[in-house]
């Protein structure tokens, strides 16, 4: 197998995977799990932030 | 027992010194800015010559305020989207004293001339083998920590920064591959046209993975944070991190357009920085749509002004970047300021002004307190570093593509129209509103710090934030 034909057929795999990772992230199914995940960053919040020191 | 706080002090130690090295490698470019214009500026003391100095402002910049912006963010983001503690905080600890030691290291090597003359990797054998400790440490505190997270999906800023950590390692790894031959001096491990390659792809994925990537998410975290919502679309986010990581790793080779490297494989490297535009403005207008329906926030509040701001600088810079790889542009732009003032629209207006809104927002919360000291004071840092950078950026633009088309200028018989020294005298007025546009931006350093510095004597160090105990998705 030369060179080209190895290139070739990675590049051939890699845009299936990618066109694989944008098929996953939307399709319909997984929409309301992303949905979720984008609001990971606020479900801190119900502790407010803590004036100074403190233990809990 | 499990830990039911989080672990402050290694982000509260990076964020105070992120600020430190900004100040820091921000002066060193001042310097330089004005040694362009005065050559004589330093009386000639070889450790403070331009060619001694210039490394030590690029590591500062990339290495000491970037990466102790990353380190602070991304251990704070890891654990507040995981909900748990650092995971090894002795190995986390490491990485604060370890990365220090590097920089101070750095600051007395580079201007005693030692380097490896590899460009944005110039620290010698000794220095190299220390970050790789402190980046394998870091590498293993921060996945440690995913590991044992409670939330069961993982952030997409952490996707960015697990892949900034990871090829990081890497291209450290193999661009630093060297023989050393005494404890200051080693010779890179690859020759000739290998040599440049593998350099150029190291530092272009420098740019890619450690100013972009590692960026990308913290811009993912805090502008949501800072603008109260979620982010436009996750599913975009997803999308950017993938094509971001299948495309960025080409690129390089635009470093290198009209050498001795093979031509198809400096028209790869324009492909590839062609394609680059797709994923980074769909960031961008993943990041800019956020605030659709808050715009009116962007009246009020600084820090989100500096968060907008540097994604229209990432918008900009990343059109500028694929249209100066293109090879007929390159041949007008190469080795002209038009190269300069492209790296510091990125360099300045993406990543200065993202980390700069997101220490803002960070901050104060380290220090038990809602906001900073003075919003006032963050409003006029933001003029300052965003009519510092325009003033920069413009000069540049019109001195690189004046220089370019001196430099190319020829007379009927064939001969230069121009000489050096010639095209040198037409950059004067341009180094000068250069000088300007990048002392307005160190100012605005020296107004953070202040304001820094009082935020921490009103406020009182948290060390134990609480880690929400239900548990979410």
């Amino acid at each position: 197998m030369d060179s080209g034909l190895i290139s070739g057929i990675v590049t051939a795999i890699f845009i299936v995977v990618f066109i694989g990772i944008v098929w996953w992230a939307y399709s319909r199914g997984n929409k309301q799990a992303f949905e979720d995940a984008g609001r990971l960053p606020f479900e801190e919040d119900n502790a407010p932030i803590s004036k100074g020191e403190k233990n809990e | 027992m499990e830990a039911t706080t989080y672990n402050y002090k290694v982000v509260r130690q990076f964020a105070i010194m992120t600020v430190v090295w900004g100040i820091v490698g921000m002066l060193v470019g001042v310097i330089l800015a004005a040694q362009l214009i005065w050559p004589d500026l330093t009386f000639g003391i070889e450790y403070l010559s331009y060619g001694r100095l210039r490394p030590l402002h690029t590591n500062a910049v990339i290495f000491a305020f970037g990466g102790s912006a990353m380190f602070a963010v991304s251990y704070y983001i890891v654990q507040r989207t995981c909900q748990v503690r650092l995971w090894a905080e002795k190995l986390a600890a490491f990485t604060f004293w370890g990365w220090m030691l590097v920089i101070v290291l750095a600051a007395i090597t580079l201007p005693l001339g030692y380097t490896s003359s590899k460009e944005y990797a110039e620290l010698e054998w000794p220095i190299d083998i220390l970050i790789t400790l402190v980046w394998v440490a870091y590498a293993l505190v921060f996945f440690g920590t995913i590991i044992k997270r409670k939330t069961r999906h993982i952030y997409v800023s952490n996707w960015f920064f697990g892949a900034y950590i990871l090829v990081i390692a890497i291209l450290h790894i193999v661009n630093s591959a060297e023989l050393p031959v005494t404890m200051t001096k080693s010779y890179s491990a690859y020759a000739g046209v290998q040599d440049a390659m593998i350099q150029w792809w190291y530092g272009h994925n420098a740019v890619g993975f450690f100013l972009t990537t590692a960026f990308l998410g913290m811009m993912y975290y805090f502008i949501p944070k800072q603008a109260g919502r979620p982010i436009y679309s996750y599913r975009l986010s997803v999308v950017h991190f993938w094509s971001l990581n299948f495309i960025y790793m080409w690129a390089g080779p635009h470093h290198l357009q009209y050498t001795a490297r093979p031509d198809w494989a400096q028209s790869l490297g324009m492909v590839f920085s062609l394609m680059l535009l797709a994923p980074s403005w769909g960031g961008m207008m993943n990041g800019i749509m956020t605030l659709s329906g808050a715009w009116h926030k962007l009246r009020t509040d600084p820090i989100l002004k500096f968060m907008v701001t540097a994604l229209s600088f990432y918008g900009m810079s990343t059109f500028e970047g694929p249209m100066m790889s293109i090879k007929t542009v390159n041949a007008l732009s190469h080795y002209t300021e038009w190269t300069i003032g492209h790296v510091h629209s990125g360099a300045l207006g993406w990543v200065a002004m993202i980390t700069i809104g997101s220490m803002y927002y960070l901050i104060p919360r380290l220090f038990g307190r809602e906001s900073m000291f003075s919003t006032k004071l963050i409003e006029w840092h933001f003029w300052l570093s965003t009519i510092g950078v325009v003033l920069y950026i413009a000069a540049l633009w019109i001195a690189g593509v004046a220089q370019g088309l001196m430099w190319r200028a020829a007379n009927a018989d064939g001969t230069l129209t121009y000489s050096f020294a010639q095209v040198l005298n037409t950059m004067y007025p341009f180094y000068g509103i250069r000088l300007i546009g990048g002392a307005m931006f160190f100012s605005g350093m020296l107004i953070m710090a202040y304001n820094v510095w009082q935020t921490t004597r009103l406020g009182r160090a948290v060390n134990d934030a609480p880690i929400p105990q239900a548990v979410h998705a």
